[in-house]
């Protein structure tokens, strides 16, 4: 008992210290009833813990032995305390069964997407995703944009290894499948306007660990912007043209500036706008020139190569420059 | 030499704990290493590769070649004697069984002095443990395995017939010790579950060695295939593990209550139960992969009902020391320490029964939480249980006490601090298998730092244990036969260590907790079923380990593609068959003049 006082406390300290995000946090309704659940579990498990261990803690105090004990009576069960302890759990697990087979059920029922559903195919690939809306023609990678208040279905698949995408926030995750057999779908919807966390959730290798991305979900208006924006290609500029020549020998090859291009590499259109390089490093010159030279340091086992013997410094400056116009 | 050639099942016994204990060691420091790697944001002591290898490794040899054996080690030892049998019913299989496990688990190994250990983590899914894993690390584990897998079957196929047939007269199997009962379900769970993942590895073998296509979807395979196959053993594995820490927690708690086990017989049902459940709930590790709300929803209300028959042991052995007189040492602490530490695994194994939600902690710290809650809060729980219990049967010495309890007091608060924060991380969007974690989320560094100061207090816990018995191997043999002196069952009716024969007459049974009912009448040993007479052994032989040497020589041969080596390696498996049938080895006999006159000097 004592040993528990100190470690509690520090639990305590501990958890306060720190703020309630991913499923805790929910953003959107999926989310939100999924924590309903996690709730509902944890209060009847709750109830079951303190039962096993008001009890275990008094037959490990009351009957410790005793100088002068005598042999205990051979007692050999009793079918009474035996049948409750069969019967109250099965009350328990089916107060837990009940919602947990219907929201099975109706969150499997949301994600089959029908007439006038916004569905945007998610492909995962060592190591970064990319995101196509085919109604708009649009492609983009890392950075995925959504209208708030609305029902998005994300068709997922991969094309590599078993990937998982997972946005804690707003919902469960689905695994990507690979062999374009198992695609799945997964629908989920922001309540907020906000920029939400993506994971990976399935091992797939060097990357898995920084293999992020995130949700942006904007209003209505802003997310129309956003789309009419992405249609519209920036335009090269003298300032930019060096750059521009530079990329279209050097990166081209797989990546693709042009709205609704796929390519092998991510789709650099509005480039400049994105928040983060690679998912995760924040997005400005310098590191931008990190992760061009030596992609590898950014992100292990990476596809794409470094630069860094191949092009000059000036050069990648340039290439920068270039990016950085890509509104 | 005689442990090389040996089919003693004590000895085998013995082998099996040292190389479990081994590779426990091991693989536990490769947990510290990258624990060590998570301790800080954005830390470089690991980088990915080696940290995937690390995890990889850590979690396969946990569970194929420490967790397992150590267990397989306790039955080798301890089921004969408590059946009052001469030995298991195959003496030569268990030798073969023990040198095939450890040649298996050394080719599983080889990659830490060849370079490139297995790396898709212990679930192997592909195609990432197939076109996307170059290099001989996946074979590394898929043929190594498949060699100690063979040794796990035969051990357990033995222990079966062993059970089945060589128990003492009076002994029927509503008389036979709990532990029995868990070994037993235990090894029929092994068969069925064994099986199916040895045609699992030899189609990833097959896939990676020979250009096989089971699991590459670009030419028609499919790659959930693996998946069915590898749960469909992987969640009866984890109830391998866990029965036989059910079936110590059922010996050790009474011994120490001076009381029966508390509803003996639902305790039994309860085994069987969970052991057929266990096999109806694989795809709960796969609600996310898509099967759809149907097959999600009967497989999570399935693996809920596994929580009734595992309920019913935890109230029984809470109302064993009820009524009873507990005397704590650290044998008893180990084995209560159990059971609320079990318990919280098993409630959030229920939570992650429940699909909807499971699609929030899937491949999240809280899987990672639930399932060292179950393991280490139960199974290595009820492993250093059954370790302080029998190691004076075994050795002749009772470890040190003080020490003991040093330990665990140690490895409790360690195994809470590591494991306990876990559910948070996992919570607030920590994925499992991740070799770092970014700057500036809040509460991340702290709670990562936290748990591996728990982890470290495991080590230091271990590290005690390994000088308590390193100090008590240097004392004098000196413990009684009924060292606890409430022993219940028969193996405490014999002197620590046993004789070779075991028991000089074969035991007559009269009732459950057999060496109880003998004491309780008065008696000061077995009642004999038999008159004395000469005792028959089997001879030792050399031939399980050449065997075993030759699976391991075919087998590098194979993922080579070195096709005389794989020829020779099967060559001498098949030479050592023949001699073995060929051969007759009619064993000797020990004779009673003989036994009488080392009784007489012994007392
Ligand atoms: C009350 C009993 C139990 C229940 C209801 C239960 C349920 C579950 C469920 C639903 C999962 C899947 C979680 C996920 O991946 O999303 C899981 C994972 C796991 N469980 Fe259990 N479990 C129980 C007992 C055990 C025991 C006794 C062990 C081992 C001794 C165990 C070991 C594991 C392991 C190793 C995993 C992780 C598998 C992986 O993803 O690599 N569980 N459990
Ligand atoms: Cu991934």
């Amino acid at each position: 008992m004592k040993r528990l006082i100190p470690l509690t406390a520090m639990m305590m300290l501990l958890l306060t210290g720190c703020s309630v995000e991913g499923a805790l946090d929910p953003k959107g309704p999926v989310a939100e009833k999924q924590l309903d659940l996690i709730l509902l579990s944890l209060g009847v498990m709750t109830l079951v813990l303190v039962v096993v261990f008001v009890l275990f803690f008094w037959v490990i105090i009351r009957y410790r032995r005793k100088p002068g004990d005598e042999i205990p009576e051979q007692i050999e069960g009793s079918h009474k305390l035996e049948a409750t302890w069969t019967i109250i759990p099965i009350v328990l697990l089916f107060i837990m069964a009940v919602p947990t087979v219907a929201l099975t059920f109706n969150l499997e029922q949301e994600a089959k997407a029908t007439e006038g559903d916004m569905v945007i195919q998610v492909v995962a690939k060592q190591f970064w995703w990319e995101f196509t809306y085919p109604e708009e023609g649009i492609v983009t990678a890392q950075e995925v944009y959504i209208p708030v208040g609305k029902k998005v279905v994300f068709e997922l698949s991969s094309t590599d290894v078993q990937h998982s995408f997972w946005v804690p926030e707003l919902g469960g995750k689905k695994d990507t499948n690979v062999g374009g057999r198992n695609v799945n779908y997964l629908a989920l919807e922001a309540s907020y306007p906000g920029t939400y966390k993506g994971k990976c959730a399935e091992l797939c290798g060097q990357g898995h660990a920084l293999m992020d991305f995130k949700v942006i979900a904007l209003e209505q208006p802003e997310y129309d912007a956003w789309v009419q924006k992405m249609l519209t290609p920036a335009e090269v500029t003298v300032e930019t043209e060096l750059g521009a020549e530079l990329f279209e020998a050097k990166c081209l090859s797989c990546h693709a500036i042009d709205p609704g291009m796929p390519s092998m590499g991510p789709n650099l259109n509005g480039f400049a706008d994105r928040m983060f390089i690679a998912g995760w490093l924040e997005n400005d010159a310098e590191n931008l020139v990190k992760w061009i030279e030596t992609p590898e340091d950014v992100k292990p086992g990476v596809l794409m190569p470094g630069f860094k013997d191949v092009l000059t410094r000036e050069e990648i400056d340039e290439i920068v420059k270039y990016l950085q116009s890509l509104h | 030499m005689d442990w090389i050639t040996t089919v003693d099942h004590k000895k085998i016994g013995i082998l099996y704990l040292v190389t479990g204990g081994v590779f426990f060691l091991l693989a536990g420091l490769e947990a510290i290493l990258f624990r060590i790697q998570l301790m800080y944001p954005m830390n470089d002591f690991l980088d990915a590769q080696t940290f995937n290898e690390l995890v990889t490794m850590h979690g396969t040899t946990m569970l194929f070649l420490a967790a397992l054996p150590i267990l397989f080690g306790f039955f080798n030892y301890i089921l004969p004697l408590q059946l009052g049998a001469r030995d298991v019913a195959f003496p030569f299989l268990n030798a073969l069984g023990y040198w095939t496990f450890l040649f298996g688990g050394l080719l599983l190994n080889l990659g830490f002095f060849t370079g490139g250990l297995p790396d898709s983590g212990w679930t192997a899914y592909p195609p990432l443990s197939t076109e996307y894993s170059p290099g001989f690390g996946m074979d590394y584990y898929s043929i190594g395995l498949q060699i100690a897998g063979i040794g796990t079957l035969v051990g357990a196929i033995n222990f079966i017939v062993t059970i089945v047939n060589m128990r003492a007269p009076g002994m029927t199997m509503m008389r036979m010790p709990l532990f029995a009962w868990t070994a037993f379900i235990t090894s029929i769970l092994i068969v069925f579950a064994f099986s199916a993942f040895g045609v699992g590895i030899l189609m990833l073998t097959f896939d990676r060695v020979f250009d096989g296509h089971f699991f590459n979807a670009a030419v028609g395979g499919n790659v959930i295939l693996w998946q069915h196959i590898f749960w469909i053993f992987g969640h009866p594995e984890v109830y391998i593990l866990i029965l036989p820490a059910f079936g110590i927690l059922s010996e050790v708690i009474p011994t120490f209550s001076r009381k029966r086990l508390f509803g003996y017989t639902s305790m039994v049902f309860a085994t069987a139960l969970i052991g057929f459940l266990g096999f109806m709930v694989w795809a709960h590790h796969m609600f996310t992969v898509g099967m759809g709300s149907v097959a999600n929803i009967l497989f999570a209300v399935a693996t809920m009902l596994i929580a009734v028959p595992t309920g019913i042991k935890i109230f029984n052995w809470i109302f064993t020391i009820w009524k009873g007189s507990l005397k704590l040492t650290t044998a008893s602490l180990f084995a209560v320490g159990f059971i609320p530490s079990f318990t919280m695994g098993g409630v959030t194994g229920v939570m992650l029964a429940m699909a909807a939600a499971d699609y929030q902690y899937h491949d999240t710290y809280f899987v990672v939480a639930h399932f060292h809650y179950v393991i280490v809060g139960g199974t290595v729980h009820g492993i250093f249980a059954a370790f302080f219990y029998w190691f004076p049967k075994m050795f002749g010495r009772k470890l040190n006490e003080t020490l003991g309890k040093i330990t665990f007091w140690l490895f409790l608060i360690g195994f809470h601090l590591t494991f306990f924060i876990q559910h948070w991380l996992g919570l607030i969007g920590m994925p499992r298998r991740v070799y770092t974690f970014l700057d500036g989320q809040t509460g991340w560094n702290e709670m990562n730092f936290v748990s591996t100061i728990g982890a470290f207090l495991m080590g230091v816990a271990t590290i005690i244990l390994l000088i308590n018995i390193i100090i008590t191997a240097m004392k004098p043999k000196d413990a009684e036969a009924d060292t606890w002196e409430d022993g219940r069952t028969m193996e405490w009716a014999m002197p620590s260590p046993p004789p070779v024969y075991n028991f000089k007459q074969t035991p007559l049974v009269r009732g459950l907790d057999a060496w109880w009912v003998e004491k309780r009448a008065g008696n000061d040993a077995m009642t004999p079923a038999e008159p004395l007479g000469p005792i028959h052994m089997p001879n030792g032989s050399i031939l399980p380990v050449i065997m075993s040497i030759g699976l391991f020589i075919a087998g590098l041969g194979i993922m080579h593609h070195a096709t005389w080596a794989s020829i020779g390696g099967f060559g001498i498996l098949a030479v050592c068959m023949i001699i073995r049938s060929l051969i007759d080895d009619p064993g000797y006999y020990i004779d009673p003049a003989e036994i009488e006159g080392k009784e007489v000097k012994a007392s």
